[in-house]
């Protein structure tokens, strides 16, 4: 059992991607191939902070004297539980502020959305050298704030329900390992205060229809009892959606997509069995519509079983 | 059993993905019904026009229904008739629903789509659009809420024009629709009794078409587009004929001429100023012991339409510009302005989720159809239920968006006569909820905008007076709950206002409609 936790559990929470002009959370737990064993319960929190001065305007890059830093803190906190070994849930909801270092504009505060997942761990064999998994998540995030979902850049995320699907394929030889996975986002239509906005065309409605999108990830690392360390490249595109035209606003229902890399460490001091410190940094390299970010995170986790081990 | 629940989640999680979201919107203006007026207002033949009550236009007398040609233009009709495509069918349910109707949308849509203020040029100056290249950038026109209100109210008094005059060559060839001159035509709009030559869908098309090359010269592609598919409408639905339709266009294009010539020299062209301009009201303010305002964005911006306060209004006598200009805005250092500055501070900390919704709801800045726009779609969403004929649709929306050009003008007199700070300028660290409009504060145009349009719809719609006027103070009022404007702006911003709007009140009692 012992060799199980240890070598199967990990990121109890990861990193955040802040893919687009607004602020996406989602917990690794989500996006990696380690699972939790039956009655563990891992609890986490999360601290990232998020900053940028340049965006893209359609697929022009630009700053904006206005806004000088759009910057961002998410607290995140939230629980992964092993239903069994091979199925675990979470829930995670994130507590988010957002201002400009420039102009007069009013950040953001709030909890934004809960998001949920279950994972299941469909696949697990050895092949080769190494060991195969493959995972099947499925996800969803619902509101909990009533926050203003119309107010980019400082809104906290689009105040809409979301369901995704992903598929995760992870191979690890040894110590060493490589993931890959792909996620299918279906975004259900946000409600606006407005009653009226021009898209590439006049809406009479306080109904925005937000595209669909995917988001594909590659990872490699090492992975030690002591320490994980992996560099990480993610792809999030909205298929649809319409480009900002020149100096003005950003929309919610505006193609954002995001090429982002990043690295993430994680320590677990052998001296306290559960506890788990992670940091982590990505940055924007290519984007359209978004702002090109640069974050960095830190958490701590604690995982431990719920059941008494029978001796 | 743990691989049935497992396969009855992975079941339940598909079912779930598909039916979670949502993704259907119904608009509210593609449920608008097809128009059937509850009167067809035969005698606005006697209606007063705006400007063209001197004016003589030409249409050339309709050939008689046992034509050869008038025969070949019902066949037509008839062949569209024979094969309607699920996409024409779509093309008579949007277009019935009224050409002004459906000829302000568009408008307002141009007007959202070109609210965009120009991206500086690299040494910090801004660039303005030029007219005669519209589409460089900056495109041609800048619709801010100004160039917007004006545009709106041409347009309207033309298409208000221009069907009155239509009306009268109506009652003159007296030549019905084609449905009721032929049995086998069908009427796939409600049926009228309205004679047919010239149409009142082409002259509306016709006079909005050819007050576009003025007003949004870079669109005129898209407006062509609109004009031939609204003709195709006419015809596909067995209201008009090809000869109906190219007299009311042609008519139509005739009125234009009238209000093409009265735009072109209502001065509106010169209203950005010059550095000369904008300079003097800086020092006109100092010499006045007052703090000049100054542009908050980075870099500066010159003062939006300065000279707007010198456009010839269509309402108002010039002279009364001025004339009901409302008094100074309280001093610093007063009590009153302690105190309303005080509370634009305390709005600056309000995170009442109410007010952010009320400040977006009437934002109506970049990218909108702007404040006028706004009143604009609230009137149509109201007559829409009324089933006015065309020519009373023009005729309310004329006495609106008259009064919104005219309101503009008086707002902009006030603003730039007094040249008054932003409380954001006085006091550093005041956050506001939405962007700081780039002129001076007092007094808000949201408000005066928003008092001229609820006293104009009041008139034209008194059992709902009330409501009109609870959200033209919640409009103004929404601009210090902002964080963007002193109470005293919207206050006497909404009182300027109605009484501009009483302007267009007395027009519209005395033009006959009654």
């Amino acid at each position: 059992m012992k060799y199980l936790l240890q070598y199967t559990y990990r990121y109890c929470v990861g990193i955040v991607a802040f893919v687009t002009l607004t602020q996406t959370v989602c917990a690794q737990t989500e996006s990696d191939a380690i699972m939790i064993p039956k009655n563990y319960l891992c609890v986490a929190g999360m601290y990232a902070h998020n900053n940028w001065d340049h965006y893209w305007e359609g697929t022009l890059k630009r700053e904006n004297l206005n806004l000088g830093d759009i910057s961002s803190n998410i607290y995140n906190v939230g629980v992964v539980y092993g239903l069994s070994n091979r199925i675990n849930i979470s829930a995670f909801t994130p507590y988010i502020t957002t201002k400009a270092s420039a102009g007069t504009l009013r950040g953001q505060r709030g909890f934004q959305d809960i998001n949920l997942a279950f994972k299941w761990m469909a696949v697990r064999e050895q092949i080769g050298r190494g060991l195969l998994s493959f995972h099947a998540i499925a996800s969803g995030s619902i509101p909990v704030g009533n926050y203003q979902g119309d107010y980019l850049p400082f809104a906290l995320g689009s105040r809409s329900k979301s369901i995704a699907v992903r598929g995760l394929v992870n191979y690890q030889i040894g110590r060493f390992f490589v993931a890959g996975a792909g996620q299918y986002i279906r975004r259900d239509n946000m409600t606006i205060d407005r009653d009226a906005y021009y898209t590439t065309e006049m809406h009479y409605t306080n109904q925005v229809a937000l595209p669909n999108a995917t988001n594909f990830l590659v990872s490699a690392g090492f992975r030690s009892l002591l320490l994980n360390v992996e560099a990480i490249a993610t792809k999030y595109t909205t298929l649809g959606g319409f480009d900002i035209t020149r100096n003005n606003m950003p929309f919610p229902s505006n193609r954002m997509n995001a090429t982002a890399i990043g690295g993430l460490v994680k320590y677990m001091p052998q001296t306290i069995r559960g506890l788990e410190f992670t940091a982590g940094s990505n940055y924007v390299v290519a984007g359209r519509n978004v702002g090109q970010n640069f974050q960095i995170m830190g958490g701590i986790d604690y995982v431990f079983s719920v059941k008494k081990e029978k001796k | 059993m743990k691989t049935r629940i497992l396969y009855i989640s992975a079941l339940l999680s598909a079912a779930l993905f598909v039916a979670s979201c949502k993704k259907d919107i119904t608009e509210r203006n593609q449920e608008f019904p097809a128009l059937a007026p509850a009167n067809i207002d035969l005698n606005a033949d006697t209606w007063v026009p705006i400007l063209t009550g001197a004016s003589t236009f030409t249409v050339a007398t309709p050939e008689a229904i046992t034509t050869p040609n008038y025969l070949a233009d019902l066949n037509e009709i008839k062949s569209y008739q024979k094969n309607l495509t699920s996409e024409q069918k779509d093309i008579i349910k949007y277009w019935s629903a009224g050409s002004v109707l459906r000829w302000n949308e568009i408008l307002r849509e141009l007007v959202a789509k070109h609210n965009l203020p120009p991206y500086q040029n690299d040494d910090g100056s801004y660039p303005f659009p030029s007219a005669a290249n519209p589409l460089a950038y900056p495109l041609f026109p800048f619709s801010n809420p100004p160039y917007a209100a004006r545009a709106y109210a041409y347009v309207s008094a033309a298409q208000y024009d221009a069907l009155v005059q239509a009306w009268k060559f109506k009652k003159s060839f007296n030549r019905a629709a084609p449905y009721k001159n032929d049995v086998n035509v069908q009427a796939l709009v409600p049926k009228s009794d309205l004679p047919a030559y010239p149409s009142e869908d082409a002259v509306v098309a016709g006079v909005t078409a050819q007050m576009m090359v003025l007003l949004f010269p870079g669109d005129l592609d898209y407006i062509q587009k609109k004009v031939a598919e609204e003709k195709l409408f006419r015809l596909m639905a067995g209201a008009n004929t090809r000869s109906d339709w190219d007299a009311g266009e042609n008519l139509g294009k005739q009125v234009a001429a009238v209000f093409l010539a009265r735009a072109r020299s209502d001065k509106a062209g010169a209203a950005i100023g010059t550095q000369t301009d904008w300079t003097k009201f800086e020092t006109d303010a100092k010499a006045a012991g007052n703090t000049p305002w100054i542009s908050l964005e980075l870099p500066h911006r010159p003062p939006m339409l300065p000279l707007f306060t010198k456009v010839t209004p269509l309402l108002l006598p010039a002279a009364t510009v001025a004339a009901i200009r409302p008094a100074a805005p309280y001093k610093e250092g007063t009590a009153e302005y302690e105190k309303d500055m005080q509370e634009v501070m305390a709005m600056s900390n309000d995170h009442s989720r109410e007010h952010e919704r009320i400040v977006a709801f009437w934002a109506d800045g970049v990218g909108t159809t702007t404040p006028p726009g706004h009143w604009n779609a609230i009137a149509a969403e109201e007559f829409v239920k009324h089933n006015y004929s065309e020519v009373r649709w023009a005729r309310n929306l004329a006495l609106l968006n008259m009064a919104e050009m005219d309101a503009a003008i008086v707002c902009w007199d006030t603003k730039y006569f007094y040249f008054n700070p932003r409380p954001t300028q006085m006091v550093a660290g005041i956050k506001t909820l939405t962007g700081i409009p780039n002129f001076p504060s007092y007094i808000s145009g949201h408000a005066t905008f928003s008092g001229a349009a609820a006293t104009v719809l009041g008139y034209l719609v008194p059992e709902r007076a009330t409501e009109f006027m609870t959200m033209a103070n919640e409009a103004g009022m929404s601009r210090l709950y902002g964080g963007i404007h002193y109470r005293n702006d919207c206050t006497v911003g909404l009182a300027t206002g109605v009484k501009v709007g009483a302007y267009a009140v007395a027009k519209g009692k005395a033009d006959g409609s009654n």
